[in-house]
């Protein structure tokens, strides 16, 4: 059977960078699979910027983000496969993975590093009522569509959801001629960025109703329009309140999900909260020289942090695969606490550690003038202002290493006080 | 060949008025921009021979050169069939096939873009053991042994088929009497393999159900099937052993002749001998066109939700609850292709096309459902879909020769157990029409074996490498969720009665129909689809004619204008 | 007395920041309702001569890819936008590119090139 050190399953901003870190700290062969015909991921399609304010202190667009790495890794003489895909990895780490021109191919690898990404929630995870027409896209497919295909979804468009994608589409939409009628959120506050509210609604008149939803599809053929509604704070909607649009496009920004089928099909234990594996301080998942990172971990704001974590990832690998991963002993674990509603990682191993460790959370609603507070057992071990949270941010709190040592291996908790 | 008429369409006048009967006919149809080429020949005919068929004859001969001669002109025989079936969804696709088994022209036409998109695409999709209806009806008779031909069936044409078993749940003493009545009917149905068990027995086969059972009926027989792939795999079968499948037809009128009838459709008509209306929640319009009202259609749409395949395992046999008077209750069911759906709701609805879903209605299948078992998230919900039941205000199938229109045969009325019963009402309703015929010859030719289909997730891993030697479009996987290769669609592409739109690719080989519900696939379904028919990518829908998906490219300038609208208020 | 709101996109706060002419400041405004300094200039800035970096696609031809993503090199006025979307939409351009090549110079005289923002 085929053999390599280190196989990366995906090739976007995650696996990318997972697969450079790797080689560059002393991984043998590293070899990258991914389904699509090009390296880049979701960034490909992402032509607007915003990307690389971290990492590069310039602000990129999302193609030239990718290509940055993507000349890196072939610089590196990384090995990769294209047009591939995955269909199963055991706990042994023997992939199996098919294309047109190998067929079926096993691989059996010293070290896996998950990268795949997540995709969209659609109309039917969130049961909207109505007909089923045409023109219903989840943003990310109205952006390929229209970015790297150059085809129009529409020309009247209603977004549901304020996540980024969606406020960002709604700009690209406008721009290129297109209606954007109004964008409707059931939560009292924006799901993405300010900055995209403002440059991507604001900038063009687009209205953002918050605590409204759709509650109803019109149309046979193709979509002709919804009704939004607005809704209780149980986002219920209310009677009376009630507005039909005409619209021949609706997009959905409604939330990413992990995905995450190859990583139960190995049997890696999930958080029920992220929807992605549980990972230590290296990320490494619940099975040893199985690691994970960017997206298919848990989903994360901005490209930059997904580029942090999966160099960590690829940093651990090569370590691993060279035999100084180490054993995974009484681990510390992290609890989220009031207002937190996931930590990553998961467990703390404090040898592991090095100088500090980042802890990586979402609150679960909106914060004003409050503080992050990281407790083990009953010791304070750090405290942080905070004059504003919210939850289409995450928050990243620093614990050094000596403060763990501290710690007494009680589980770390972080609670908004 | 005479001549027989002119069609202008913008002069008003109808094509068969022309008509001679027993005649064969050729039907120029003149487009509005050629009767200017022809305005001579236009108002000859539209204004001085109008009602002269004779004179039509002759005007035609006269100018049939040059008409034929026009790019663009369209020359049509009207073509005589021995049966029409007005319908292809489950009953007309399993009637065209059985009829295919002779000597027989049929025609199989259907209104939509495809065949299986009516009430055919949106059911509960099980295969009923036979003791729901009552003793004596239409549906007692045909539910049971139809049930028993769908083991041979679906092996013929390759088709998805899991005899899973069935319970009715029964959560008190009061429905345990129900329990045993069902029982008792489907004794007298004919049904076999039928248990009254207990509450540990019911456990046994699924661990998942509610504590509160106090016993139920068990069903070996029931099973589960995919409809639509079954009415497909019909149709396609039906097709290979002869039959002529018309698509995009809906029938408008039809013409008592003198010993046949004639069917007009939008651009077209056919004539046939023998009409079986299959026309599902237009069977008694479809009836009424030839016919006085004996029945009427009482469209009742149900709701269901589907799950992800990581609960597949939830149930394994098809879980019903006691039957009220509006239907077999909400059910908790497994699907041949491993998910699980729970529905449906019962409501009567006056518009026939209205499939949509509700808050109510999704909100009642949940509370209902709940009560044969707990565990079911809602974040597991794949998608929501509405079927619309074609209920018969006699309240049982309507099936047989027509009273007034001799050679025309009802099959109205079919909800359910109609997809069950669909097997055996076909051998049913072709026994009618062979005596009516006098017994035509047999088809020799008849081949019941549809080519199967490859499904490239199940096979062994030397097979898929071999196969993919062959053709390495099946070494490229499209949709992730459900395995499917490039090679699995462009093969549902081209079959006989092939996919031509998105949903016909879902419907066929499923990229879609799993938990991104086409995200990822959507494009590149379409791409396939384009380069298969040859036509641009703009032009691909989802299901009908009008149900495009792109409009129009980008930079285009004509697009940028400015307007400005806020909606309207309206109610919920 | 002229007034706006600004909304700030420094930081995720997003202040809604009041801006109002003031002739006796140094600046010519004073702005209410920052939590810190940065806000200040962000604030006059969009309220006297707001900018955008644009990003786009251009027509590709030869190529598998449709549509080449680019973008200006420098922040355009944002009344500025649209009527550079109709002049980026009558460009069409041939493989190969490299990330970087100027596609238009000097867009709408804005002194902004709209560049290729990847390699084709």
């Amino acid at each position: 059977m085929y053999e390599c050190d280190i196989a990366v399953i995906g090739g976007g901003p995650a696996g990318l960078a997972a697969a450079i870190e790797a080689k560059k700290h002393g991984a043998g062969k590293v070899l990258l699979i991914d389904r699509d015909i090009e390296l880049g991921g979701i960034l490909q399609q992402c032509v607007h910027n915003g990307f690389g304010l971290h990492i590069f202190r310039e602000e990129l667009t999302g193609t030239e983000y990718a290509e940055r790495f993507i000349k890196e890794l072939k610089d590196l003489g990384i090995e990769y496969k294209l047009d591939t895909m995955v269909l199963s990895i055991t706990q042994e780490k023997v992939i199996s993975m098919v294309n047109k021109t190998e067929g079926i191919v096993n691989i059996r690898a010293r070290a896996v590093i998950l990268a795949m990404g997540c995709r969209e929630r659609t109309r039917g995870a969130l049961n909207i009522p109505g007909t089923r027409p045409s023109g219903i896209f989840t943003a990310g497919t109205a952006q390929r569509f229209i970015n790297k295909e150059g085809y129009m979804v529409g020309r009247n468009v209603v977004i549901l959801g304020s996540g980024d994608i969606g406020m960002i589409m709604a700009r690209r939409l406008t721009l290129e001629g297109a209606r954007v009628r109004v964008v409707a959120e059931a939560l009292p506050y924006p799901g993405g960025l300010v900055r995209n509210v403002v440059q991507c609604l604001n900038d063009f008149d687009i209205p953002l109703l918050l605590n409204h939803t759709i509650v109803d599809i019109k149309g046979k053929d193709r979509i002709e329009g919804v009704i939004i509604a607005e809704v209780d704070e149980n986002r219920k909607p209310i009677d009376g309140r009630a507005r039909y649009y005409e619209c021949d496009t609706l997009l959905l920004s409604v939330g990413l999900i992990p995905e995450n089928e190859l990583s139960k099909g190995i049997g890696v234990k999930l958080d029920p909260v992220t929807g992605g594996p549980v990972v230590n301080e290296s990320m490494e998942t619940t099975v040893k020289g199985i690691f994970a990172c960017g997206n298919v971990v848990h989903v994360h704001d901005i490209v930059d942090y997904v580029t942090e974590e999966s160099r960590k990832a690829g940093r651990s690998a090569a370590l691993f695969v060279n035999e100084k991963g180490g054993e995974w002993g009484t681990p510390i674990s992290t609890r989220p606490g009031n207002g937190i509603r996931y930590i990553v990682p998961h467990l703390i191993r404090e040898d592991k550690v090095g100088h500090s460790v980042d802890l990586f959370m979402r609150v679960d609603k909106i914060f004003t003038d409050k503080k992050l507070v990281v407790k083990s057992g009953d010791t304070v071990i750090r405290v942080i202002k905070k004059a504003y949270m919210r939850p289409g941010e995450m928050e990243r709190i620093s614990i050094a290493a000596d403060s763990l040592k501290a710690a007494d291996n009680l589980p770390l908790t972080v609670d908004v006080e | 060949m005479a001549y027989g008429v002119i069609g202008v369409d913008w002069c008003g006048f109808i094509l068969s008025e022309f008509l001679v009967p027993e005649t064969s006919y050729c039907c120029i149809m003149i487009q509005q921009d050629i009767c200017f080429q022809y305005k001579t020949l236009e108002r000859g005919v539209a204004v001085t021979t109008a009602i002269d068929s004779n004179a039509v004859v002759e005007q035609i001969d006269k100018y049939h050169t040059a008409i034929r001669c026009y790019k663009g002109t369209n020359m049509r025989r009207i073509e005589m069939y021995d049966i029409a079936v007005i319908g292809a969804g489950i009953s007309g696709c399993s009637i065209a096939r059985e009829l295919s088994k002779y000597n027989v022209r049929i025609l199989l036409i259907e209104k939509n873009s495809d065949v299986a998109d009516g009430t055919t695409k949106a059911n509960s999709a099980i295969v009923h053991a036979g003791y729901d209806a009552k003793p004596g009806t239409l549906k007692a008779r045909f539910n049971a042994p139809g049930a028993m031909m769908y083991e041979k069936l679906c092996s013929e044409l390759d088709v998805p088929y899991k005899k899973t078993g069935s319970l009715v749940l029964a959560f008190s003493p009061e429905e345990m009497k129900t329990i045993h009545k069902l029982f008792e009917q489907g004794i007298s149905n004919g049904v076999p393999d039928m248990e009254i068990i207990g509450k540990d027995e019911v456990h046994e086969i699924d661990a998942n159900l509610s504590d509160e059972v106090v016993g139920a009926l068990y069903a070996r027989n029931a099973g589960i099937v995919s409809p639509w792939e079954l009415a497909i795999a019909l149709a396609e079968n039906a097709v290979e052993n002869g039959v002529e499948l018309l698509l995009d037809s809906e029938v408008t009128g039809i013409e008592k002749m003198n010993g046949f009838y004639r069917l007009h459709m939008k651009d077209k008509s056919a004539e046939a001998r023998f009409v079986i209306n299959c026309a599902g929640l237009y069977s008694d319009k479809i009836n009424e066109m030839v016919a006085a009202p004996s029945f009427k259609i009482l469209p009742r749409r149900g709701q269901y939700n589907v799950f992800d395949k990581s609960l597949g395992d939830f149930v394994k046999t098809v879980v019903f609850q006691c039957p009220s008077d509006v239907g077999k209750g909400v059910l908790i069911s497994p699907t041949v292709h491993g998910n699980i759906f729970i529905g449906p709701d019962a409501e009567d609805i006056e518009d026939r096309e209205s499939v949509q879903t509700t808050m109510e209605g999704i909100s009642f299948i949940w509370e209902a459902s709940a009560r044969s078992a707990k565990g079911l998230k809602p974040n597991a919900v794949i998608t929501a879909f509405a079927g619309i039941r074609a209920r018969s205000s006699t309240d049982d199938f309507v099936i047989g020769k027509s009273k007034d229109a001799k050679g025309f045969i009802n099959v109205a009325g079919i909800e359910s157990p109609g997809l069950s019963a669909a097997p055996a009402i076909a051998v049913y309703v072709a026994d009618i029409v062979k005596e009516l015929m006098g017994q035509p010859e047999v088809n020799a030719g008849f081949n019941p074996v549809r080519r199967k289909v490859i499904r490239f997730a199940e096979l062994s891993e030397e097979d898929k490498n071999e196969l993919i030697k062959q053709n390495p479009r099946y070494g490229r996987i499209i949709c992730r969720c459900e395995g499917v290769t490039e090679g699995e669609i462009v093969d549902a592409i081209h079959r006989k009665v092939g996919a031509r739109s998105l949903d016909g690719v879902k419907k066929r080989v499923r990229p879609g129909s799993g938990r991104c519900q086409g995200g990822f696939c959507g494009p590149r379904v379409m791409e396939i689809l384009a380069r298969e028919l040859g036509i641009d990518i703009k032009d691909v829908v989802k299901n009908s004619p009008k149900s495009y998906i792109l409009a129009g490219e980008t930079k285009d300038n004509s697009l940028y204008e400015d307007v400005h609208d806020v909606g309207r208020d309206c109610n919920v | 007395m002229e007034k706006s709101i600004v909304i700030c996109t420094i930081c995720p706060i997003g202040c809604s920041m009041e801006v109002i002419e003031d002739r006796s400041s140094d600046s010519g405004y004073l702005v209410k309702g920052n939590s810190c300094n940065r806000g200040i200039d962000y604030a006059i800035a969009e309220v006297t001569n707001p900018t955008r970096i644009l990003t786009s696609t251009v027509r590709l031809n030869n190529a598998g890819l449709r549509r080449l993503p680019v973008r200006t090199d420098k922040p355009v006025p944002k009344n500025l936008m649209l009527a550079c979307m109709k002049v980026i939409n009558s460009v069409e351009v041939d493989t190969p590119i490299e990330i970087g090549t100027v596609i238009i110079e000097n867009i709408l005289s804005t002194g902004a090139n709209v560049i290729a923002s990847r390699t084709v």
